[in-house]
């Protein structure tokens, strides 16, 4: 196992560097110019020579190596100057990676947005995952039951209808019809948490989207924990276990439940780059800057730097918990053999 | 001597049973579909949505594309059964040309996408050698921004595929090529799963034996057997290629103004919410339905085609 | 008991990394301290409120749903960002929603007539205003002007170069005269340091910014010190800009600003921006409302706010391909050399131009925002009556124009042939991604359907068709269509370099590396000349002739189609006062120190 890890780590180095390279030679051949937001009254004259100064015509090479070197090395020397509040060698000279929209550091931008990710996104996410579960055990454990068929369906429809759709909805219901909740999401506000009223601002201008995302990241998932647990209940062990007399609970919980859990836990793992890579939609919608506002108004302002960053790290994620889900479910799964 | 021409009789015998067997193997599954009342409801449904999207526009008489806009945004009334848009155009019609393309799209995408998910699944389950690789590249796939691939190969390929197939052809293939290079990683991950843990049963182990070559081991063994679970993400396919389609439109992307498609369509008539709101439900409530149908049906192949369940 | 080591130490691996997650989450929220509140904000300035009521009217916000990223305008241009940096920084002089210059940081608008402009109108000298402060309480001089042109012209990131042409030497006479001299004759003088693209910066925080530390400065591009009525408090890039009032502000002693805070919020689309004003009632102001007028008009009865228009130059209109795009011809497609086998016969782009039901097109995607036109340049004094026939659709003499002309359906498809090459009539159309071009899109395809012509549509993303990307063919300068639609305006109520764009030197090509404002490839001796003599030209009245000259020379050539004149759309809540028109001309913030809330 710890030969596998390794592997796979030093395989991920690679993989990244390709993924980038990857990454960088589509967004060298996507057109876009970073100008093209300016007022039609700027000459093509002054539009070339900013983007001359951006570093828009560099070679695509150079352009890239640079920004790696920038992405390896320069951006964690800074981070780690940052926390634990040291300076590593000529801080002064160090260039790091400058988006072109806003001229300041682009790795900057992203630690700015991660609160309001992370606040909608990411509970969404957990509260996703303590409906979905006990939905799914009950959901298979009574299969075809009233339970279950209400939940299926409810499930089914979670999972099938767009979430754009549903936030649309969400909003003309409850913030035009009903007006109980605020229609955009804002992030000045700072959670005073010994104050009732402000964390109930943010509740409330948290509730529909949180709601809206949460009710299909259940759906989703408690359909496959439903699978799952079916796939399981129906085994001998199940029945040796019940004809040793074991009570119903232990059954499910001690046996069951733990064989099933882990692919939903695998799953889970795949999941959670997704809660940084955003509801891009979701966040249009509820008009919550997150990463996902600020990818998508990377690229339609060609804003090259900012997109490659973001889709790196995105990236980044993505390749780590692929390796924890498939990690984990060696761990948890004695039949899977990674050697 | 007797021996064999024996064995011979035994194995035709058993050719004809088990070509019995083969037919009521369907038969039974069929069966065991019909049993499962969310499926067969969703068949329902997805029949007289692709009726009323395939054949629908050949009765209807008023034209998806006439406009006029005197009878701008009206609300639905007897002449437009789902009233009109912002320059007049009914609705409905416009709902069941819409259904024509996103559900031609979501069927075309789906099968780019499973073709080659299924087999990168099979190869890399199978052949370890080549496991690590694929996999890797599996990653990277995922890993890709889809926005910027689909701008530089709408940027790439849009004019020449305009002059080889015409505007609507070109963007179709266009479409349809972009959702199915980025949705076949799910489908192989699954397929290599079932592939892994198939490739340690006995009956892989016996084929090996007796000296089967892999690719008939492949063929007549693997595949068949992961037919189960390629099924079930042909028909989640069909779900995700109609919604991503709809979410490439809902960001302006995708087909262009005078082609509705239902994300299309959503997309123009969200800014109209609160003035012709059927205009925004038609659309997304049949998104959701098609599927929703597509959903239960993959629900209902899988218990169908999973033979604990079948026994019961 | 291996597998439970591994599994314990990813346990551990986990929940070091969520605690390390809301480390960062703490550090980020704890930066500023209240939110919107009615008191004094923690300024970091000196000077105490010498006893106005200048700052206590609340919180004012404002919807931008394209939200800035940068507060520095001299490096980036686009609207968003110069609105933002509107209410920190001030010209020398603005214009009002009439376009008439108004003195802002200038004590008085130099003439010719006050000697603050040379007889021979090589020269303009300004003269400041003596007591202004900087936010930080410093003084505000002559030097800080001088400074503002060495930065933009000696900063290639500079996007506001353009204001500064043909300045040669930008002087501080003494601290309260500043001296810009030209290298030819300057009718109108009025560019370098008008309006808010062209804003004075502060000398003592720029000063180590200039050239290539221009983008190392992020404090001070995220937090310039102004003259104006607020300072940056907290800025959130392409998300929320937080404003306190100035206590230095020149206003302070007459109680303005009345409001203490703003706050411009950024994000989702103009609809949403317009329920939240006019139906919700969560924010005062909606900024670039390109909504469907219906829709508008029914969020407007609600009765919470109102819509308002601003009227200026911009007008939506059809460019013309002079030259020949037809892909055959491979690099020479739409250069300057070949031409178009019919858009330049008179009868083809007049029938085009009769065909159009311009008030059909205003009304579906305009409202009262727009107005049907027929000239590039719409707005008095210089708009020409020359052209009005195209106010009135008439597409039987459209027909008739065609038919007399020679273009008959020879084969009975519905669609005419070009009697000279047998080929039918075919257009390919392109403009940018929205909802209402292509609305208009598909009514004037119907249009020409009516009189023989057949229409392909094409939609392409803004941010490619605006951009400068040479190796896209989808560029609206490369115009590989034969038309295309777009808005375009002039930067000043002066249309002399607006006009300049359909001279022969601006004709776009390939070898020009595709520079130029010439977008039909228009080419006119006549028209130069004419223009030629606009430069030279200082009285008034002999200039409003050659403009409405120009613009009928270019119009009945048939170079470009204009449909309508376009106003910025924005709308306030009923509470907010003191907004007057809406200015289509300059920041719609300028007189944002004047504005209070009623009741």
């Amino acid at each position: 196992m710890g030969r596998y890890i390794i592997r796979r780590v030093l395989f991920a180095i690679p993989t990244l560097i390709a993924i980038s390279f990857v990454i960088f030679a589509i967004l060298d051949l996507a057109p876009g110019d970073p100008t093209a937001s300016l007022p039609l009254t700027i000459p093509p004259e002054d539009r070339e020579k900013i983007r001359e100064a951006l570093g828009f015509n560099d070679p695509f090479l150079v352009s890239w190596l640079k920004w790696l070197y920038q992405m390896m090395i320069v951006e964690p020397i800074f981070l780690i100057e940052q926390m634990f509040n040291i300076t590593i060698g000529d801080g002064e000279n160090r260039v790091r990676i400058i988006s072109w929209s806003s001229r300041a550091p682009a790795v900057d931008t992203i630690i700015e947005r991660i609160p309001q990710t992370l606040w909608v996104l990411g509970l969404a996410f957990i509260l996703g995952i303590m409906i979905a579960i006990p939905v799914g055990v009950i959901s298979a454990y009574k299969q075809y039951s009233v339970f279950d068929n209400v939940g299926t369906f409810v499930t089914m429809v979670g999972y099938s209808v767009p979430t754009f759709f549903t936030g649309l909805l969400a909003i003309v219901i409850f913030s035009v019809w009903l007006g109980w909740f605020p229609s955009f999401y804002d992030t000045t506000h700072v959670v005073d948490w010994t104050s009732w009223e402000s964390i109930w601002f943010q509740i409330k201008q948290m509730i529909m989207p949180v709601a809206v995302l949460a009710l299909f990241n259940a759906a989703a998932l408690s359909r496959f924990t439903r699978s799952s647990m079916l796939d399981n209940l129906n085994e001998d062990y199940v029945r040796t276990a019940r004809s040793k007399g074991l009570n119903e609970n232990k059954v499910l919980v001690t046996h069951v439940l733990r064989n099933s859990l882990i692919p939903v836990v695998t799953l889970i793992a795949l999941q959670i780059p997704g809660v940084f890579a955003g509801a891009i939609i979701t966040e249009q919608i509820f008009r919550i800057n997150g990463l996902g506002q600020l990818l998508i108004s990377a690229i339609q302002g060609a804003d090259v730097p900012m997109v490659q960053t973001l889709t790196f790290l995105f990236a980044v994620l993505i390749v780590i918990f692929n390796l924890v889900a498939d990690v984990t479910y060696g761990l948890l799964d004695p039949r899977i053999r990674y050697d | 001597m007797a021996t064999t021409r024996e064995g011979v009789e035994e194995t035709q015998d058993q050719t004809i049973e088990s070509s019995d067997k083969y037919r009521s193997l369907w038969a039974d599954v069929w069966r065991q579909f019909r049993r499962h009342k969310g499926a067969m409801v969703g068949l329902v449904l997805l029949t007289i949505i692709m009726f009323g999207s395939f054949i629908g526009p050949l009765i209807y008489p008023l034209d998806p594309f006439a406009i006029d806009t005197s009878q701008a945004s009206l609300s639905p009334s007897l002449d437009h059964p789902m009233g009109t848009d912002n320059l007049g155009r009914d609705v409905m019609a416009r709902v069941m040309v819409g259904g024509r393309i996103s559900l031609s799209v979501g069927i075309a995408a789906m099968i780019v996408g499973v073709v080659i998910g299924t087999a990168v699944g099979i190869i890399s389950g199978f052949f370890s050698k080549l496991d690590g690789i694929l996999m890797r590249g599996t990653d990277m796939f995922l890993a890709l921004p889809i926005l910027p691939l689909l701008l530089v190969i709408i940027m790439l390929f849009r004019d020449p595929l305009r002059e080889a197939f015409g505007p609507e052809l070109g963007i179709f293939i266009l479409v349809v090529t972009i959702i199915g290079i980025t949705s076949w990683m799910q489908t192989a991950r699954v397929v290599r799963g079932d592939v892994l843990a198939l490739k340690e049963q006995e009956f892989v182990l016996a084929a090996h034996s007796i000296g089967s070559r892999k690719r008939s081991v492949v063929f007549r063994h693997i595949f068949p057997n992961v037919l189960s679970p390629v099924m079930v993400a042909a028909a989640l396919g069909v779900a995700i290629a109609i919604i991503t389609e709809s979410a490439l439109s809902f960001l302006g992307l995708g087909f262009p103004s005078d082609f509705p498609t239902w994300g299309r369509l959503l997309f123009d008539a969200q800014g109209y919410i609160t003035i012709t709101p059927m205009r925004v439900l038609w659309p997304g409530i049949l998104i959701s339905l098609t599927v929703i149908s597509v959903n239960f049906i993959g629900d209902g192949l899988r218990d169908a085609l999973d033979p604990k369940l079948r026994s019961q | 008991m291996k597998r439970t080591k591994w599994l314990s130490l990813f346990a551990v691996l986990a929940l070091v990394l969520a605690a390390c997650g809301d480390g960062d989450d703490g550090a980020a929220d704890t930066t500023e301290g209240a939110t919107a509140t009615t008191e004094a904000p923690t300024a970091t300035t000196e000077a105490p409120d010498e006893g106005g009521t200048a700052g206590q009217g609340g919180e004012l916000t404002l919807l931008q749903w394209q939200a800035p990223s940068t507060l520095n305008p001299l490096l980036s241009g686009g609207t968003k960002e110069l609105l933002a940096a509107s209410l920190i920084l001030d010209p020398l002089a603005e214009y009002d929603p009439d376009g008439n210059l108004v003195a802002t940081l200038a004590a008085e608008i130099p003439t010719v007539d006050n000697g603050g402009v040379a007889e021979d109108l090589m020269s303009i000298t300004w003269t400041l205003k003596d007591d202004v402060l900087w936010s930080d309480g410093s003084a505000f001089t002559a030097d800080d002007v001088v400074f503002t042109w060495e930065y933009c012209t000696n900063t290639p990131d500079c996007t506001q170069s353009t204001f500064f042409t043909g300045v040669t030497s930008v002087e501080a006479v003494d601290a309260t005269h500043v001296l810009v001299t030209f290298d030819a004759l300057t009718p109108f003088p009025y560019n370098a340091f008008v309006t808010f693209q062209s804003p004075i910066i502060q000398k003592a925080q720029f000063e180590d910014c200039v050239g290539a530390d221009a983008t190392a400065c992020t404090d001070a591009n995220f937090g310039p010190i102004g003259t104006g009525a607020y300072m940056v408090n907290d800025f959130k890039v392409n998300d929320t800009v937080l404003y306190d009032y100035n206590p230095n502000f020149r206003g302070a002693a007459d109680g303005k600003p009345f409001f203490g805070t703003v706050l411009i919020k950024g994000g989702g689309d103009a609809e949403a921006s317009a329920r939240s004003v006019l139906v919700l009632g969560e924010a005062d102001y909606g900024w670039n409302l390109q909504v469907d007028p219906i829709v508008l008009a029914d969020m407007e009865a609600t009765g919470l706010g109102i819509v308002k228009a601003g009227f200026a130059s911009s007008v939506e209109r059809i460019m013309v391909n002079q030259t020949d795009p037809n892909p055959d011809l491979g690099d020479q497609r739409s250069e300057p050399g070949t031409v178009h086998p019919f858009l330049t016969d008179p009868a083809v782009y007049q029938a085009l131009s009769m065909a159009i039901n311009r008030q059909e097109l205003v009304d579906v995607g305009y409202g009262f925002a727009g107005s049907p036109t027929c000239n590039v340049w719409p707005g008095a004094p210089y708009a020409s009556t020359a052209n009005d026939a195209c106010l009135t659709q008439d597409i039987d003499g459209a027909n008739a124009l065609l038919d007399a002309a020679g273009y008959a359906d020879t084969d009975g498809d519905g669609i005419r042939e070009d009697p000279d090459t047998g080929d039918p009539l075919f257009l390919l159309y392109q403009t940018s991604t929205n909802a209402v071009r292509q609305s208009n899109q598909d009514l004037v395809k119907s249009y020409w359907a009516q009189i023989g012509v057949d229409t392909e549509l094409k939609n392409i993303d803004a941010s490619v068709f605006f951009g400068g990307d040479q190796a896209s063919p989808d560029t609206y300068q490369v115009f590989y269509s034969d038309v295309e639609m777009y808005t375009n305006n002039s930067g000043s109520p002066d249309p002399q370099t607006y006009m300049a764009n359909w001279t022969t030197a601006q004709v776009i090509s390939p070898s020009t590396n595709f520079g130029g404002g010439n977008i039909p490839r228009y080419s006119n001796a006549e028209y130069d000349a004419l223009h030629e003599e606009l430069t030279t030209t200082g009285e008034l009245d002999r200039r409003i002739e050659i403009i409405k000259a120009l613009n009928d020379l270019v119009i009945q050539a048939g170079a470009m189609i204009p449909l309508i004149y376009r106003a910025d759309v924005s709308a306030f809540a009923n509470s907010i006062e003191g907004v007057g028109t809406l200015n289509g001309w300059d920041s719609e913030y300028w007189n944002v120190e004047d504005w209070t809330r009623s009741g």
